[in-house]
């Protein structure tokens, strides 16, 4: 049997897929992407080989994606976070979907139609504002571990707004919230908000709404309040973090039957 | 084997042809002629036909932006009060008049020459007359013009016979400069000469309607040099003749500017002149073909009249599609769509040049669904550097090209 590999080198997180000629998932990794994206793909792929208990001599291809995309040497081809995403998405729900990635860096919208055919996307503008790394920020400012914040947003009632565009200064506005006395419940909550605001001012949703990436992966009460701001539920397809990863295994599936 | 740019033979007479005027404006030998700055769009025929030496500092912003000289002197600029949200042409060309510095220097020239009048058409932009006036301040010299009405439709006759007036109000200020006397024949020959150069230079880029296009607007933003700094001149007559004999050579021989050629883009917005290098290359490696663009057709003026001069050239610099509203714009774009066999627009949103940045008031989706063809917009800025992502960039052209390559 032939086995097909995908590996997203996020900003963040590196993840890596080997799936079957149905797609199945039967060996998966992730790490920190570090420094030597290089040596962490290498890394990954032997985690995932070992997990599946097959040779790296039995994929037949490999896609890699994300920003890391161009440092994989045993990659057979490269292919955008934004077209993988939208494949890894489209494959468990195989109809109209918009995709909401939200990745460590960026944020992307991805529409595609129901043949699973791309018909546009958008990515964030330059700016961390509505991206994990504004997450990451509060939750430095609130001396909080990242884990903490999906429970914290999902017990609050009250959304305590932030009102800036600019990261640095939402963080301001978080200082100032907390010499105020504001349960921080309350702020965590504000924060997903923010999030929600500069995802929802993007661009719209047409058919379903599928959230991905690593920061609905571990706070999917964001994702809820993204479906609540677009009037309609937003779905998650299995292991979120894998999506682009395994979007980029269903490429390789489909460019090594294809004989690219 | 990696891609390879195909050189355009004609461009070593261009940069003799460009070498040569710069020498004469800023060499040491003086011509014995008043110095006249004109903005890019502004009434050139006119101070040629009076005898002007005539220098365009949008030209010079181009150069700083492209010698990528800019971003280090727009804080400069700011400092001084310039704020980073307008024009970066105007902050970089104030922030290298500041420090005295010029990439003209590495040409073995000196710094910009100084003015004797400035001139300027606020049909780009307010920021062309305020950048005007601080030199005009500096240097004590006049700073006249031409203020254009913004988002025209129509190009009426009320517009035209205003402007006709207002250019010919010109006259009188700059006699006084000169010190000649004005000749209506010899703005006639100069508005003939400019009228011919706008022929060929549109002749020159409607090459690039041809599949495979043997030009692409990365090639014709180098190109356009002589039809924005040496209109009115026999020189720049000649040169697009010889410019255009060779891309019709091109097309004869079926040869492509872009190898294997898969897809045709519309680059909608201003240049980014500090990554012209790294784009043109993605392009090239991605078989993708950028054959149309607003930016180089901005130098074309095909309602100069020699035979009416005044009337021509105010219909002609009022007919710009930066002065124009949305929806001549779209009606423009739409011809150009079509007309390239495009495939997919990009719209560069630069940050410091709002009129020129037209995916602002969703044109990109108007033509869209119009079209059907896709589009991306590129976050950037025409010399601001600090304004782009290179990575962003990258990511958002090479998906666009995966979809429209089916991904």
């Amino acid at each position: 049997m032939e086995y097909f590999c995908g590996i997203d080198i996020g900003a963040s997180t590196a993840k890596l897929v080997i799936a079957d000629e149905q797609g199945r998932i039967v060996g998966k990794a992730m790490q920190r992407s570090g420094v030597d994206y290089t040596q962490t793909a290498q890394t990954l792929l032997d985690q995932a080989l070992g997990q599946a208990k097959i040779e790296q001599s039995q994929i037949a291809h490999t896609i890699s994606t994300g920003y890391g995309r161009d440092n994989v040497p045993w990659a057979d081809g490269k292919m955008t976070e934004i077209a993988c995403h939208g494949r890894g998405a489209y494959f468990h729900f195989n109809q109209q979907i918009t995709v909401i990635d939200i990745g460590a860096q960026d944020s992307k919208i991805i529409h595609l139609g129901d043949d699973g055919r791309r018909v546009g996307f958008k990515m964030n503008r330059k700016c961390a504002a509505g991206t994990g790394a504004f997450i990451e920020e509060i939750a430095h400012r609130l001396a909080l571990d990242i884990t903490e914040l999906n429970a914290l947003a999902e017990k609050s009632t009250k959304n305590e707004p932030l009102g800036s565009f600019c990261t640095v200064f939402a963080a301001t506005e978080v200082l100032a919230k907390i010499r105020a006395g504001v349960d921080v419940a309350d702020i965590v909550r504000g924060a997903f908000c923010s999030v929600v605001n500069r995802i929802v001012e993007m661009d719209r949703v047409e058919g379903l709404l599928v959230t991905t990436g690593g920061v609905v992966a571990h706070n999917p009460f964001l994702a809820t309040l993204i479906g609540r701001a677009f009037g309609t539920e937003a779905l998650m397809p299995p292991e979120p973090q894998y999506t682009g990863a395994l979007g980029a295994a269903l490429f390789a599936t489909k460019q090594s039957q294809e004989g690219q | 084997m990696a891609a390879e740019f195909k050189k355009i033979q004609s461009t070593g007479k261009m940069k003799g042809l460009m070498g040569k005027y710069f020498t004469e404006l800023m060499g040491e030998e003086p011509t014995g002629r008043k110095m006249a700055w004109c903005t890019s769009v502004g009434p050139a025929e006119l101070l040629r036909a009076m005898g002007f030496d005539v220098y365009f500092p949008e030209n010079h912003g181009a150069m700083l932006g492209a010698s990528r000289m800019a971003t280090d002197l727009i804080p400069l600029a700011n400092a001084h009060g310039f704020s980073p949200d307008i024009c970066s042409y105007l902050t970089s060309d104030i922030g290298a008049y500041l420090k005295g510095v010029s990439p003209f220097q590495k040409l073995g020239l000196g710094v910009p020459p100084k003015a004797d009048v400035l001139v300027y058409n606020t049909n780009q932009c307010r920021d062309v007359k305020d950048w005007f006036q601080f030199y005009a301040r500096e240097w004590d010299v006049p700073c006249i013009g031409i203020e254009t009405p913004r988002s025209i439709g129509a190009v009426d006759e009320t517009i035209v016979q205003a402007i006709a007036k207002k250019t010919e109000a010109l006259i009188e200020p700059l006699e006084a400069v000169c010190g000649q006397k004005f000749d209506i024949d010899k703005l006639r020959e100069v508005v003939g000469l400019s009228k011919e150069c706008t022929r060929l230079w549109k002749a020159v880029l409607q090459t690039a309607a041809t599949v495979p296009t043997p030009l692409t607007f990365f090639d014709g933003t180098v190109q356009m040099g002589p039809a924005v700094v040496l209109r009115g001149t026999q020189g720049a007559v000649d040169y697009y003749e010889m410019l255009l004999a060779e891309l019709q050579q091109r097309i004869t021989d079926g040869v492509a500017a872009i190898e294997g050629e898969k897809h045709r883009i519309y680059w909608e917005g201003m240049p980014i002149w500090g990554k012209l290098r790294d784009l043109s290359t993605q392009f090239m490696e991605l078989q993708t073909a950028v054959v149309a663009s607003t930016y180089c057709n901005s130098w074309v003026y095909e309602d100069l009249d020699p035979a009416d001069p005044f009337v021509g050239m105010a219909r002609a610099y009022s007919e710009l599609f930066i002065c124009r509203s949305d929806d001549y714009k779209e009606k423009y774009m739409l011809e150009m769509i079509e007309k390239f066999s495009i495939d997919g627009v990009v719209y560069h949103d630069a940050k410091t040049c709002p009129n020129n940045s037209n995916n602002r008031y969703d044109l990109p989706k108007r033509l869209e669904t119009k079209t059907g063809k896709p589009f991306v917009v590129i976050n950037g800025d025409l010399n601001d550097m600090r304004l782009y992502s290179d990575e962003q960039s990258r990511t958002n052209i090479e998906a666009f090209v995966e979809q429209l390559a089916g991904a």
